[in-house]
């Protein structure tokens, strides 16, 4: 097959290409330099229209126990946005925790072809993967959890050598068929289950007497030295806690270098100033950031409305549990392995609280500089649901929309905060690096988030429009793997996406330790929890693809 | 899973079929006929050893060929107006197969045994839960409290292998656990502990269940009760198993929710529940609800992650509507509104009940019908004839299942999409 896209505006980053007009040409899913004087089997005229490569959403919870979890626990919401059986698309429905079918086609609508669930727990991975293969149109991944499972957890405290966690970290990798490491509150998922309800930075958890910032130093490295290309994935220690920046900035810090990727930001950038006790700490942290090249953040923006939280911070959420709108919540002890807490939530512009939440998320966008290292997301669907996304990419490049927002939401809160002095206008270029190709690079994902020969043949093609919210409520086009999957806004045909890996290497003497471990205390056999290939690619939907680690990053 | 070749004998075989997914089951292959050989219960053996007796279609009692049955199926569901596709019994794929069809077809999908597993739901959907899952037991629980349920009589090696294991990861002695019996007694002695002490047992009759657990649920909150016995236990023991609680670093509160067969039990286990909630204000405490048996919780989570709701949904608008009181398939039948049975089961035997209505199984060979239905599939085991997946009592551990022997039977999920495409 192949496609000619003629005369389109093309903003490609990882190419250097901002706002030329270019023709693309695909041949069988891929991007190649021409067509070799072959007549194309199709041609899209492109001239005014804007082509970028398809979105890739690095954070969003689209599947696994907790997502559906979340999906039990709000039967109410579900009704209130139903999705009818229409054209190829299978019913469903939608708003905060989507069933998985909707959930990739309202993606595939508004010009994403990838997503990455953040909180693969180890033992539910199979789950996640199995999920995540029920979303169409989407390439997905996910980033295994470690930190508070109780294997990962001896072998820290009892000083065991760095290369044996290297060593078991790879193994989690490629046994949960995962592409990175994400650790949610060190260490504090399992002090919950001691009934410690606290963990800060350099406490110690009160049986393993480890410290969270020894945990992130610990799994932090042992990415970095396994060449995994997406550094470690980190949700901090105190989550939503007043003074949390704090935190957050000797967690930039504690690092020393090595490559960190910290989330939701917005969710840890609080401080303690004002009468309320509840301020802003988005400038520090953008300026540690500004700072510090090693960090990556993504922003977990916040929207007003009904949502759901859904965290494998089980601590932090049964804290916030008495939040809980509409009053009903879950919480688990997970296996040895990890936890998680599901926290209906709804945010209101004109409580102080969640209006200054809203601003310190924006104030995070506008004042880092780099676009390459802030990702837009909102942590779907803790801070809002993901098909929000259009009205947040308005709110960053429409100056004039933004302050019209501000002026509505608590005005205690507008006045504490910076954003109204904020010119920053983020231009497509920008959005383009935020949303493909920054993301892409994260990943080492290498042959997505840009337009150059060799790249997948996602692609994604808008009409330019004052509005950016309708302009990336609806592209014209969406293409994947080369096939076009989305006109007007509408699905018109249905694929199913790869799944993103990375197998890092790993000495196969951790696997004797790991047996004996699970036949003891586990309640299932090592090669039971193992995921098989087959599980993935036996009905013939999704293909396994393996990314490369990098060389020589061992010290 | 290991293959030992020439005797077909496989080692760390998964369960399917005991909501508990043991798997460390030897089960040894001869042609058609399965033994197992370690491992097994009351459950899980005459799971995997009902032997294979039908392996072509019906129509109508008659021999028919896959294409024929398939195609008078889909007919079936093209006259009718309102189709209900219950049984399940089904691992992940078969289920994935299912509800392809039953949106297309318009149908509702229910299971057999959803009665315990909406009840649990009622609660997760009204005011959540704090629960735990089995390895948590296994390393950390203190004080195991039953509620209403035997649990040995539908888990027959829960005991063996969460509550009295060698070892844990802390420290803590298994064979010191304690086991508390609140409202049923135990139908043998899988909970006396290997030194010989027995559980705790404070019974009282089943009608009185519901004021038990709301006593439990006050006196956890720190009321104090007026009566001086709930349902013939006196307050002061249910004022000790509280204590002992409060005083546990972490306690488990279980139940079989299938078995709590009364009317409004869900807002019995909500208060069970609401007591374990307000436990953790001060210590650690969290909830097991057990079931799960022959793919009860595969079924329903799948469907959550398909539609977006638990069990009981209905396509008959063109889109999945969750009611658990009016997508009941015994409702249903007997209001007349359904006017075609669909049951799909590939691990469960259980045949449909009688609906005098047009009925297509889509079931495991061996089943045995009292009224023969219009279509019979026989279908293959998902963890015997082919590969599949299970979810485990606690939603969170899903099982691989491996194919172990081959006699010729297509899988459900196959049958299922054939009709859809016939449709
Ligand atoms: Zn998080
Ligand atoms: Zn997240």
């Amino acid at each position: 097959m192949l496609i000619k896209l003629t005369g389109g505006t093309v903003y490609d980053p990882a190419n250097g290409i901002d706002g030329q007009v270019r023709n693309l040409f695909i041949r069988d899913g891929r991007i190649v330099h021409s067509l070799n004087g072959a007549t194309p089997d199709h041609e899209y005229d492109l001239r005014g229209k804007v082509v970028m490569a398809g979105a890739i959403d690095m954070h969003t919870h689209i599947g696994g126990g907790k997502v559906t979890i979340a999906r039990n626990l709000l039967p109410e919401d579900h009704r209130a946005d139903p999705e009818p059986r229409r054209g190829l698309m299978r019913a469903g429905c939608g708003h905060a925790a989507p069933s998985t079918l909707t959930t990739g086609y309202r993606y595939a609508e508004m010009g994403y072809t990838a997503g990455f669930e953040p909180a693969v727990l180890p033992i539910n991975a199979r789950q996640a993967h199995m999920e995540m293969a029920d979303v169409p149109l989407l390439d997905v991944g996910g980033y295994v959890m470690l930190g508070s499972d109780d294997f990962f957890l001896r072998l820290l405290s009892s000083g065991s050598d760095q290369q044996l966690i290297n060593d078991y970290v790879a193994w989690t990798i490629r046994s949960a068929k995962a592409i990175g490491i994400k650790v949610v509150n060190p260490g504090g998922i399992s002090a919950f289950k001691f009934n410690q309800r606290m963990l800060d930075l350099d406490e110690k958890h009160v049986y393993y007497g480890v410290t969270p910032r020894q945990i992130l130093k610990s799994l932090a490295r042992a990415v970095h030295e396994l060449g995994v290309p997406h550094p470690l994935h980190v949700h901090g220690c105190n989550l939503g806690v007043p003074g949390n920046v704090e935190t957050t900035l000797n967690t930039i810090s504690g690092i020393e270098g090595l490559p960190m990727h910290l989330t939701h930001i917005q969710f840890h950038s609080y401080g303690v100033e004002g009468d309320r006790k509840f301020s802003s700490g988005a400038a520090r942290v953008a300026e540690a950031i500004n700072a510090n090249k090693n960090i990556t953040i993504d922003v977990g923006q916040i929207l007003f409305g009904q949502t759901v939280t859904a965290s494998g911070d089980s601590m932090r959420q049964h804290a916030n549990a008495g939040h809980a709108h509409p009053d009903k919540w879950v919480c688990m002890d997970i296996e040895c392995d990890a936890g998680c807490g599901v926290v209906p939530f709804k945010y209101r512009d004109k409580n102080f609280v969640n209006a200054l939440q809203w601003c310190i998320g924006l104030e995070t966008f506008l004042l880092i500089e780099d676009p390459w290292r802030v990702f837009l997301t909102t942590d779907h669907p803790n801070g809002a649901p993901f098909t929000t996304y259009p009205h947040l990419i308005r709110l960053l490049m429409d100056k004039s929309f933004r302050n019209d927002m501000l002026s509505t939401v608590n005005p205690e809160a507008a006045a504490l905060s910076t954003l109204g002095t904020l010119d920053r206008e983020y231009s497509l270029y920008e959005i383009a690096i935020m949303t493909r190709a920054g993301a892409a690079r994260l990943l080492g994902l290498t042959d997505r988030g840009h337009l150059g020969a060799g790249a997948a043949a996602d692609i994604t093609v808008y009409t330019d429009q004052a509005d950016k919210e309708k302009m990336f409520t609806r592209p014209d086009y969406v293409f994947k793997d080369g096939e076009l999957v989305v006109r007007n806004g509408e699905v018109v045909k249905v694929v199913w996406g790869n799944l993103h890996t990375v197998q890092p290497e790993f000495d196969g003497g951790i696997e004797a330790r790991l047996r004996d471990y699970f036949d003891r205390y586990h309640t299932m056999k090592l090669d039971n929890f193992v995921i098989n290939d087959w599980e993935i690619e036996g009905d013939g939907r999704s293909k396994i693809l393996v990314h490369p680690c990098h060389q020589g990053a061992r010290s | 899973m290991t293959d030992n070749t020439m005797a077909r004998v496989w080692d760390n075989v998964p369960s399917p079929f005991c909501g508990i997914a043991s798997d460390d089951l030897k089960i040894e292959v001869a042609g058609p006929s399965v033994r197992v050989l370690e491992n097994g219960d009351a459950v899980t053996t005459p799971g995997f050893e009902r032997s294979v007796t039908d392996t072509a279609p019906r129509v109508g009692g008659k021999p028919a060929s896959m294409t024929e049955a398939v195609q008078r199926a889909a007919a079936i569901l093209k006259d009718a107006r309102l189709a209900v596709f219950s049984g399940f019994g089904t691992d992940v794929n078969d289920t994935r197969a299912a509800l392809s069809l039953i949106d297309k077809a318009r149908g509702v999908f229910d299971q057999a045994r959803a009665g315990g597993g909406v009840r649990n739901l009622l609660v997760l959907a009204d005011s959540g839960w704090i629960a735990t899952t089995l390895a948590e037991v296994k390393n950390r629980v203190e004080v195991l409290l039953i509620f209403g349920s035997d649990v040995e009589g539908a888990f027959p090696r829960f005991f063996e292998r969460f509550v009295w294991n060698q070892e844990t990861l802390f420290g803590q002695d298994p064979a010191k656990r304690e086991v508390i019996y609140l409202g049923r007694a135990p139908s043998g002695n899988a909970a006396v502990s290997p030194d010989g002490r027995c559980p705790q047992v404070i019974e009282c009759a089943p009608e009185h269940l519901p004021e038990l657990a709301a006593a439990l649920s006050a006196l956890v909150r720190g009321a104090s009760l007026q009566a001086e016995t709930v349902g013939g236990v006196p307050v002061e023991v249910l004022q000790g198993v509280v204590d002992r609680l409060k005083r546990s670093s972490y306690s488990v509160v279980t139940w079989v929710a299938g078995q709590l067969d009364f009317p409004h039990a869900d807002l019995t286990v909500q208060q069970v529940c609401q007591a374990v909630t307000a436990l953790n204000k001060e210590t650690r405490a969290a909830v097991l609800p057990l079931g799960g048996q022959d793919g009860d919780r595969t079924a329903s989570q799948v469907c959550a992650w398909l539609t977006g709701y638990p069990t009981r949904v209905s396509f008959a608008r063109g889109f999945p509507e969750y009611d658990p009181y009016l997508n009941d398939t015994a409702r249903l039948l007997s209001e007349g509104e359904a006017d075609a049975l669909v049951w799909v089961s590939s691990l469960s035997a259980v045949p449909p009940p009688a609906a005098g209505l047009p009925t297509v199984v889509v079931g495991r060979s061996g089943m045995q019908f009292d009224t023969e239905p219009e279509v019979y599939i026989p279908v293959g085991v998902p963890g015997i004839d082919h590969a599949g997946h299970m979810y485990r009592c606690d939603n969170v551990v899903a099982m691989p299942l491996y194919p172990l022997r081959d006699c010729g039977l297509t899988s459900a999920a196959a049958v299922l999409a054939a009709i859809e495409q016939s449709l």
